[in-house]
């Protein structure tokens, strides 16, 4: 999942004039930096998971020492959307739309397992077995729920992905990208499409890297 | 209230035709009596059940069954637990909304869930569910689709 950070300024060297009171970086390194110090995470919560990341924003955990403390209530102005909690049936549509509404570059991390993959609701009628169904997803954070201690681990973890991304090669700056989702919708017996098959292949393993 | 037993005389003598059972504790009443023994009981002033705390619909093999909890806060009393019976096919319950507003909203999640059509409702809609979903999820028949 994470990329080592491909940095061209030789890190002795850097250290080295940095001692010396000169410091180096490049245009990407400093964009990169900006950026993962303020990832605006969206404020909603789904269930009992949403209370976990009321904990890791409030002062004992306090996820605004990693520049994520500000919980955005419009998708206009979040970087990352933490989907915590089990995602019905019903608010897996309006999930994708709010998905679809944040502007570029955006991030998504499931938080717990129901959103996930359905969790102990898995085989409920009204649960949707997952939001990577519907919109791609950064890191996966298993757990039920997981603790603060998790969400900002998954947040470094997020961190160290977007250190690794390249100004030039990340794909919003690239021409004709178009990364809208499909909004599902209601069918009579469930959503329709089941899944986007586009962002999700049933029955694919996929590779889950920890640490 | 004395006893359930004494409830149940009472309310025969009161409404000549209406017959209950006494089952386990609770009163079984036929659907076609449930809405006049619903206005009795709530305005006896012998027993006065203002408060229905619940409507609960159950799915039985042979039968759909709302159960509802009535207590009279006036009096003390309660709860008073009373079955209604119905058909599994299109089974229909009148509605006790005009007597106790309280059960606006879960007669409505009994139809959602179970299809139970409570006949007088004012707003019989699904609840829980999204208007043009065809099943009745709660029911033991339902089969869940294969996402
Ligand atoms: S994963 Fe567990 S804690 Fe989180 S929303 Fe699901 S049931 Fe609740």
């Amino acid at each position: 999942m994470t990329t080592p950070n491909t940095s061209q300024v030789d890190p002795n060297l850097k250290s080295e004039m940095q001692k010396k009171g000169i410091f180096v970086t490049t245009i990407n390194d400093l964009y990169n930096w900006g950026r993962r110090s303020s990832v605006w995470p969206l404020q909603f919560g789904l269930a009992c998971c949403a209370i976990e990341m009321i904990a890791t924003a409030c002062a004992r955990y306090d996820i605004d020492r990693f520049g994520a403390g500000l919980f955005r209530p419009s998708p206009r102005q979040a970087d990352l959307m933490i989907v915590a909690g089990t995602v019905t049936k019903k608010m897996a549509p309006q999930v994708v739309r709010l998905y679809n509404q944040m502007p570029e570059p955006k991030y998504c991390i499931t938080m717990g397992a129901c959103s996930i993959s359905g969790g102990p609701f898995k085989n409920g009628y009204n649960v949707l077995k997952g939001i990577d169904r519907y919109i791609p997803v950064d890191v996966h954070l298993p757990g039920c729920p997981p603790r603060p201690e998790a969400l900002l681990h998954g947040l470094i973890k997020l961190q160290e992905k977007i250190d690794g991304q390249v100004i030039e090669k990340t794909e919003w700056y690239q021409k004709g990208l178009k990364r809208e989702f499909p909004v599902p919708e209601f069918g009579p017996n469930g959503l329709i499409p089941p899944y986007n098959p586009d962002v999700f292949t049933p029955g694919q393993s996929r590779l889950i890297t920890t640490g | 209230m004395k006893s359930l037993e004494e409830l149940k005389q009472n309310l025969e003598s009161k409404m000549p035709g209406v017959t209950s059972v006494l089952e386990e504790g609770c009163l079984v009443i036929s659907k076609n009596d449930w809405l006049e023994v619903a206005k009795f009981l709530k305005s006896s002033p012998l027993y006065s059940f203002d408060y229905l705390s619940s409507v609960t619909g159950v799915d039985y093999p042979d039968r759909l069954e709302a159960v509802y909890h009535l207590y009279s806060i006036e009096k003390k009393i309660g709860p008073l637990t009373v079955k209604v019976r119905t058909d599994r096919q299109k089974g229909e319950i009148p509605s006790v909304t005009p007597v106790w507003r309280s059960a606006e909203f879960q007669e409505r999640e009994a139809f959602d869930l179970l299809g139970i059509h409570f006949t007088g409702h004012p707003d019989l809609r699904r609840i829980l569910m999204w208007e043009g979903f065809a099943f009745h999820p709660l029911r033991k028949d339902y089969v869940a689709e294969n996402d």
